[in-house]
C-alpha cells in the first residue's frame, strides 16, 4: 500500500518538474517591438559589450573558462587605451545552461544595456536560440566554439573552427596514417550527427570504410556494449564526438577492454586541456585530438597569452582552444571597429573582411563573406603530463568553408 | 556465439553496477519506505572519499582498499545525520520527505562544487584493475567489472547474513514486518531505523568507491544514478533483497542485449517499456513481503 503511495508521490514530483519546464519555456522573450535594430549607446567615454556565458548549470564547467578569457582580453585592451579611445565596459549575464534563458539575456543586453557587441554562447543549441534575437536587433554576436558548420548568419562572427578546419583535417591526418576503417562514436545531438554525416561522405570518397556508428544520450555513462562493438569491429581508428561526462566513462571502458592508442587510436574533437584534466591522463595518454590551438602551441603571442592567463587565474589552470578563440574574438572586434572608425554594426561588418590578428594559435584572418576566420588546423597527441603536443598541422591557415562547397565529396550533404 | 557471450558478460556487469547502487536503497526505501532523493549524493560522497584518500595514500590499490571501509562510514554517517536531523521528523509525511531530501541532494551537490570545484576530479585506478582477463572464445572481461561484480555479490551476501543472523538484523526485519508490534515487544524502533539508515547509506558510499573505476567523479554523478537505483528497487519489490538482485541482473542483460541489437537510446526505451509493462502486471514488484501488519 505504502509502495503505491510512494509511486504516486514520485509521479506527482515528475508532474511538478514538467510544469516548471513549461513555465520556463513560456517565459521566453518574444519582444514584439520594432524590427529596426537597436543602436548601441556609445555616447559616454566607455563602450559597453555583453558577455553571455553559462555561469551555472551543466555547461558552467566549460563556459566559465571562456568568460575568464574574454575578461582577460577586455582588461588588456583597456590597459592599452581601449577601443577608439573608449574603455570597454563589460556587462556579464548568466545563460544558466538553459537555451530560453540565453535568448532572454541576449534581448536584455541588446535592448536595455544597448551593448555594442556580445561575446559568448557555447553549445550550438544556445547559439541557435539567440540567433533570431541578434538578427532581429541587427546586433553582433561573437561565437568562440568549434561547431558543426552549415550556418552563416550576417550578425554572428564564428571564431571557432567550422568542420573543414577541424574534422576534415582530422580525417586527412588519419588517411595519411594509412587508416582504412573507422568507427564513429558520438553523443546523440546535432553536432555529432552532422559531423558523422560529413565523415561518412569523406570516407566514401577517400577509400575508407565506416565500420560502425553509435550514439549515446548526453550524460550517458555506460559504455560496455559500445566498446564491445568497437573492439569486435576491428577498425583502425575511432572518431569520437562524445561530449561531457560520457567521455570519462568511454575512455575508462576503452582502456579496460584492452584497447590502446597504439593499436586503435581515438581522435576526439571535444577533448581539450581542461577535459584531459578531469578524465585522467592514465586513460588518455597517446590518444589524438583535432583543434586549432593547444597550450603548447609555439610562438610569442601564445607565451604571452598563457603567462597572462595563469598570472590572473592560477598556475594550474590550462588554456584551451575555445578559450583562445574567445580571447581572440575580442581583439578581432576591436580591429574591425578601429578599421571602420565606428561602433556601428553595419560599418563594423563591412570592415571585417581581411582583418588579421597575430593570435596565440598563429595568424588568423577574418573572411568577410562567411564571417568565419581562417585558422591553422592542428592534430595533437595527449601526453602523460596532461598537455597536448602537436603532431601535425595544416601548414597554413585553412580558409573557412562552413557549407563545404569546395569539397566535391560533400556535394550531397545538407 | 562469442558475441552473445560477450554481451552476456556486459549485461551481468551492468547488472552488478545497478545492484551496487540499488542495494543501499533497497534498505532505506525498500525496508523503511523512505524516499531518499539524496541517496545519489551518498554515492558521490563515496567517490569523493576515494579521491581525498588518494591525495595522501599514493598507492592506487591500497587507497582503494582503504577507501571501501572509510567511504562506508563517511556515507553512513551522513545518512544517520540526515535521519536524525530531518527524516525522523517526517516519517508520517512521505511527500515532505521526498521534497526535503531532494533539497538536501541539491545542497550536497553545491557543497561538493564548493569544496572540489565544478569540473570532475580524477582518481588513479590500480594497474591490476585497468586490465582484463581472457576468457575462452577470444573474449576478454575487464578486471574492474569483475571487481565490481565481486563487491556487489559480497555486499549482498554480507547483508543477507546480517539480516538473517545478527540481533540487529532480526530487529530490522521485525520493524519492517510490523513496526507497532516490534515497538510493544520492546524493540527500540527509532534506534533500529537509525542503524538501518546507516547501513543503507554506507552501501551507497561503497558503490561510490567502485564507480570511480568506471565513470566520472563530479558533483552531479549521483543524480545520474538515482533513477536507475529506484527502478531496480521498485521493480524488485519492497522489503526483499532477492527481488533487487534478480531485477538488477535482468535489467542489465536486457539493456546490453537491446543495445547490441539496436542503439543505446532505443535500448533505454526498451528497458522502460518493459518496466512499465511489468508493473502493470505486478504493481507490487517481483517479490512482496507478506505480513499481517495493518500498515
Amino acid at each position: 500500500m505504502s509502495l503505491l503511495w510512494g509511486r504516486r508521490i514520485l509521479a506527482g514530483a515528475m508532474t511538478l518538474v514538467a510544469a516548471a519546464a513549461m513555465t520556463a519555456c513560456g517565459s521566453k522573450t518574444s519582444d514584439e517591438g520594432g524590427t529596426a535594430g537597436v543602436t548601441a549607446d556609445v555616447s559616454g567615454d566607455t563602450v559597453k559589450v555583453g558577455l553571455l556565458n553559462s555561469l551555472s548549470g551543466t555547461m558552467a564547467i566549460s563556459e566559465v573558462t571562456v568568460r575568464d578569457s574574454i575578461m582577460l582580453a577586455v582588461e588588456e585592451i583597456n590597459a592599452a587605451g581601449g577601443v577608439l579611445g573608449k574603455k570597454i565596459q563589460p556587462v556579464g549575464e548568466d545563460g544558466a545552461s538553459d537555451w530560453p534563458t540565453f535568448a532572454e539575456k541576449a534581448e536584455k543586453l541588446l535592448s536595455e544595456d544597448r551593448v555594442a557587441a556580445v561575446f559568448g554562447c557555447w553549445t550550438s543549441a544556445s547559439r541557435k536560440a539567440v540567433k533570431p534575437v541578434f538578427e532581429k536587433n541587427k546586433a553582433l554576436l561573437f561565437y568562440p566554439v568549434q561547431y558543426e558548420g552549415l550556418e552563416q548568419s550576417p550578425y554572428i562572427f564564428y571564431t571557432g573552427a567550422t568542420t573543414n578546419q577541424q574534422i576534415v583535417p582530422g580525417l586527412d591526418y588519419l588517411k595519411a596514417q594509412g587508416t582504412k576503417s573507422i568507427y564513429l562514436v558520438g553523443s546523440d545531438y546535432v553536432f555529432p550527427r552532422t559531423a558523422n554525416k560529413i565523415i561518412k561522405a569523406y570516407a566514401a570518397a577517400n577509400g575508407m570504410t565506416v565500420v560502425g556508428e553509435d550514439y549515446a544520450p548526453l550524460g550517458s555513462t555506460e559504455f560496455g556494449t559500445i566498446v564491445n562493438k568497437v573492439k569486435s569491429s576491428g577498425a583502425n581508428a575511432v572518431f569520437n564526438t562524445l561530449n561531457g561526462d560520457s567521455n570519462v566513462a568511454f575512455f575508462k571502458e576503452y582502456k579496460s577492454a584492452g584497447l590502446t592508442a597504439a593499436a586503435m587510436p581515438v581522435v576526439s574533437v571535444s577533448i581539450a586541456e581542461e577535459e584531459v584534466k578531469s578524465i585522467g591522463t592514465q586513460y588518455l595518454e597517446g590518444q589524438l585530438t583535432a583543434w586549432n590551438y593547444y597550450q603548447t602551441t609555439p610562438g610569442a603571442a601564445n607565451s604571452k597569452f598563457v603567462a597572462a592567463y595563469k598570472a590572473k587565474y592560477g598556475a594550474d589552470k590550462p588554456t584551451s582552444d575555445p578559450m583562445e578563440a574567445a580571447y581572440v574574438s575580442v581583439y578581432l572586434w576591436k580591429a574591425m571597429v578601429e578599421k571602420a572608425g565606428s561602433f556601428d554594426v553595419e560599418k563594423v561588418r563591412g570592415a571585417s573582411d581581411g582583418i588579421t590578428f597575430d593570435a596565440p594559435e598563429g595568424l588568423v584572418t577574418v573572411d568577410g563573406k562567411t564571417q568565419h576566420i581562417a585558422k591553422t588546423a592542428r592534430i595533437g597527441k595527449i601526453g602523460a603530463d596532461g598537455l597536448i603536443t602537436e603532431v601535425w598541422n595544416s601548414g597554413k591557415p585553412v580558409a573557412p568553408d562552413p557549407y563545404l562547397k569546395t569539397y566535391p565529396w560533400a556535394s550531397g550533404l545538407s | 556465439m562469442t558475441v552473445l557471450f560477450g554481451q552476456l558478460c556486459t549485461g551481468i556487469s551492468i547488472g552488478a553496477v545497478l545492484l551496487l547502487i540499488a542495494l543501499g536503497l533497497a534498505l532505506t526505501f525498500g525496508q523503511m519506505n523512505v524516499i531518499n532523493m539524496a541517496h545519489g549524493e551518498f554515492i558521490m560522497a563515496g567517490a569523493y572519499t576515494t579521491y581525498v584518500l588518494q591525495q595522501s595514500i599514493t598507492g592506487a590499490g591500497l587507497s582503494l582498499l582503504v577507501a571501501l571501509p572509510v567511504a562506508f562510514v563517511v556515507a553512513g554517517t551522513m545518512g544517520v545525520l540526515l535521519e536524525i536531523l530531518l527524516i525522523r521528523r517526517l516519517y508520517a509525511r512521505p511527500l515532505d520527505t521526498l521534497l526535503v531530501t531532494w533539497g538536501v541532494s541539491l545542497m550536497l551537490q553545491q557543497l561538493a562544487r564548493d569544496i572540489f570545484g565544478s569540473p570532475n576530479v580524477q582518481t588513479r585506478a590500480p594497474d591490476l584493475l585497468t586490465g582484463n582477463v581472457a576468457v575462452p572464445g577470444g573474449l576478454t572481461v575487464a578486471n574492474n567489472r569483475l571487481f565490481i561484480l565481486a563487491l556487489a555479490l559480497a555486499a549482498v551476501v554480507a547483508l543477507t547474513l546480517a539480516l538473517r543472523l545478527t540481533p540487529l538484523g532480526r530487529r530490522i526485519r521485525a520493524v519492517v514486518q510490523n513496526r507497532d508490534l516490534a515497538a510493544v515487544s520492546g524493540i527500540p524502533t527509532a534506534r533500529v531505523d537509525r542503524a538501518t539508515f546507516f547501513l543503507g547509506s554506507g552501501l551507497a558510499g561503497l558503490a561510490g568507491v567502485a564507480l570511480t573505476l568506471l565513470g566520472p567523479i563530479g558533483p552531479t554523478m549521483g543524480t545520474n544514478l538515482i533513477i536507475d537505483a529506484f527502478l531496480v528497487v521498485v521493480v524488485g519489490g519492497i522489503g526483499q533483497l532477492k527481488g533487487s538482485v534478480i531485477v538488477a541482473f535482468a535489467l542489465g542483460i536486457l539493456q546490453a542485449t537491446g543495445e547490441y541489437l539496436t542503439t543505446l537510446s532505443v535500448a533505454k526505451v526498451i528497458v522502460f517499456v518493459a518496466i512499465v509493462a511489468f508493473l502493470q502486471w505486478r504493481p507490487q514488484g517481483l517479490f512482496t513481503l507478506r505480513t499481517r501488519s495493518l500498515a
